[in-house]
């Protein structure tokens, strides 16, 4: 996993709540069995007035100029709801956004998201709209600069940062691009003692062939 | 202090403590379906890894396999095939059981892993898929994961899982004849809202839910998701017990009896306390039915579409209005006011036996037929619910209303790419979700019960079965 320290970068704003995964990417949007080929169909439903023949929503915060190239999403509450594809954090990604930073998100989305590179940030509805508000007036020459080392977004550079929080071991994952899997494996032994102790304890979950 | 039931199970699954209050967990079972997890499988291939414990994973064709008679590996989502190819070739090589498009045994995921005894109570269960919570219904520990984290599982047997909140919804009175477990998972979602169960670990209780068959615990747990919430769970009684006597994978003899000994202490102890507690009446539950674009959107089958003037804030006003949209449908109007164009019977919500009787049932006590113009379909679950059905002459009567009797799997609860209803068609549906789109291109969902389905496809406009008639005396 690509680590995850500091980004700036144009900031697309998308104010609605309860975003689901069907929205960032329908299912008919994930033609194969992989984790690319994602990004064009990010947003289908919002970004084509008819998706089929790809043809742009002029509408649509990612069809606007000043919105081009951006790589940070601003939403607002309980972002990637709904289904857990993890294509939805994947299409993202390939399209080029590193950064989501929300009111609040849906635990499938996020867990998934973090196991990707892809940063997460919950702020207060109040941090939200500022920060819209800043971006809004000038998108491409107002970009957010989020520094996961500092937890901290700068904006406006005549105003203080906004610190963020986020859990030290989410942080340092996402810094250090960690493979959890790789991580689990040094607990493998502790994981077969566990089965010993459990097995006396509850020998009808262990199936055999 | 008392523990709570998930409390329980999480102590029985913990392997050990992370920091911030984080665990290993320890996972009995992970199942997976062609749609995601092909991807979790192709990948744990290409980085070499291998399944630590195979016989504790399990495989279904669900998503995208077709329901018409006659399927095979070919599917009207274009590239479908690509994915049943890849998902039967990798549970081959890691030689996970798979229930494959033939076997008798194949259907929804969520709706034979509780039939197979895959899913038991005090289990921790995990797939790629949010509606993996249905298996609460059971008292096991059940919860969808991205594919990421379904590849940790397979290969090390645990996931890193921050502990959850807990929640109880505490249910007080007795479920009317009319109303059903949809009905009160959507009016608990209506009052909830659709992130009121963020997070959290619900757990479903009250006499309502005691009385509740098995099958109607797993319809209500199954949208817990809809409430956005980590898991719900429904204390296992001895209704759970007999439900899983004999399956397939459950545990005989001595196991089963040590099993439903520690299934029996799965109950919340009475000082236990949550972090958050609802309590809802369902005395007067009417039958509910959507009228907009997220689950939260639900109003009394004979109530009225709001009005965006009502919106209580400038968020809910730009929601309702873009839902509105969408639906076609006008603030103050009834649901009742536009005529329906489909209705679909089936997912894991509503396709097991229980839901195909209460329908058919419906048919049958009525002996109406589907409304002219009306395209309806039924979809059993599994096969086991298929031939159940059969035997009892179900397909009969479904077939003889007017009804499509399909092959099992999730068919148009989603669109995949092949098959769907078409641009702003109408359609009444058991399943589980109504986002923009869920059910293809500009598809109009209204999710309900079995029974307000099957009464709407008749009329030919969404009404609920409401026998007894109100009187403006
Ligand atoms: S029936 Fe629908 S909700 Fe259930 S697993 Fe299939 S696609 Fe998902």
């Amino acid at each position: 996993m690509k680590p995850f320290i500091r980004h700036e970068g144009v900031a697309a704003v998308l104010p609605r709540d309860n975003i689901d995964t069907d929205a960032i990417i329908p299912s008919r949007e994930m033609r194969t069995v992989s984790r690319s080929g994602l990004a064009d169909g990010l947003f289908a439903p919002w970004r084509y007035t008819d998706p089929d023949a790809r043809a742009a929503d002029s509408d649509f915060v990612l069809n606007q100029a000043e919105f081009s190239g951006a790589s940070v999403l601003i939403a607002g509450h309980n972002f990637g709801c709904g289904s857990s594809r993890e294509h939805a954090v994947w299409a993202l990604m390939e399209y080029g956004f590193r950064v989501v930073l929300a009111t609040s998100f849906a635990t499938i989305f996020r867990n998934n998201a973090l196991r990707n590179g892809l940063l997460t940030i919950q702020l207060a509805p109040d941090q939200i709209d500022r920060i819209s508000a800043w971006v809004r007036r000038d998108p491409q020459a107002n970009q957010p600069r989020i520094d996961l080392e500092a937890c901290s977004i700068q904006t406006d550079p005549a105003a203080e940062a906004v610190p963020f929080q986020i859990e030290a071991n989410a942080r340092e994952m996402l810094l250090k691009g960690l493979d959890e899997i790789g991580l689990t494996e040094q607990s493998l032994d502790a994981i077969a003692a566990f089965e010993v102790r459990d097995r006396a304890l509850r020998p009808w979950v262990y199936l055999t062939g | 202090m008392g523990q709570t039931l998930f409390d329980k199970l999480w102590q029985v699954h913990e392997v050990e403590a992370l920091a911030e209050g984080q665990s290993l967990l320890y996972v009995d079972r992970i199942f997976l379906h062609e749609r995601t997890g092909s991807v979790a499988l192709n990948s744990l291939l290409d980085r070499n890894r291998s399944v630590r414990r195979r016989e504790h994973a399990f495989c279904t064709m669900d998503h995208i396999v077709d329901t018409l008679p006659g399927r095979g590996d070919e599917t009207l989502m274009p590239s479908g095939r690509d994915f049943i190819v890849a998902t039967r070739s990798a549970a081959q090589e890691m030689d996970i059981r798979l229930f494959d498009i033939q076997d008798p045994d194949q259907g929804i995921v969520h709706v034979i892993s509780p039939e197979l005894g895959i899913a038991l109570p005090g289990l921790s269960l995990i797939c790629p898929d949010s509606h993996t919570c249905t298996l609460g219904g059971l008292g096991a520990l059940a919860w969808g994961v991205g594919s990421t984290e379904a590849e940790h599982a397979l290969a090390t047997s645990t996931l890193r899982v921050a502990r959850p909140q807990t929640m109880r919804v505490h249910f007080s009175g007795t479920l009317p004849a009319q109303a059903t477990a949809k009905d009160l998972i959507l009016y608990t979602i209506r009052e909830l809202s659709a992130a009121g169960g963020a997070g959290c670990a619900i757990e479903f209780s009250g006499r309502a839910i005691e009385q509740l068959p098995v099958e109607s615990r797993l319809t209500l747990c199954n949208m817990s998701t809809e409430l956005s919430a980590f898991t719900g769970l429904i204390a296992p009684d001895e209704k759970t017990i007999e439900y899983c006597h004999g399956r397939r994978f459950a545990p005989e003899g001595d196991a089963w009896s040590q099993a439903i000994e520690h299934w029996r202490s799965l109950q919340t102890d009475p000082d236990a306390t949550f972090d958050f507690e609802h309590h809802l009446s369902v005395d007067n539950l009417k039958p509910q039915i959507s009228w907009g674009t997220s689950p939260q959107h639900c109003i009394d089958w004979d109530g009225s579409v709001p009005r965006i003037a009502d919106a209580p804030d400038d968020a809910s006003a730009a929601a309702w209005r873009q839902a509105q949209d969408y639906m076609g449908v006008t603030g103050g109007t009834r649901l009742s006011d536009y005529p329906l164009d489909a209705a679909f019977i089936g997912s894991c919500t509503n396709s097991r036996l229980s839901d195909l009787r209460l329908a058919a049932a419906f048919l049958n006590r009525t002996g109406q037929r589907v409304a002219k113009g009306v395209k309806a379909l039924c979809v059993p679950g599994s096969g086991q619910v298929k031939r159940a059905a059969e035997a009892e002459g179900l397909d009969e009567i479904f077939r003889g209303a007017g009804f499509e009797w399909r092959e099992p799997g999730c068919s148009m609860c989603f669109f995949a790419g092949g098959e769907s209803f078409g641009q702003e068609v109408r359609v009444a549906s058991t399943t589980n979700r109504n986002f923009e789109g869920r059910q293809g291109l500009g598809v109009r969902t209204h999710i309900a019960s079995p029974l307000t389905v099957v009464a709407s496809a008749c009329a030919g406009y969404l009404l609920a079965d409401t026998p007894v008639v109100d009187t403006a005396a």
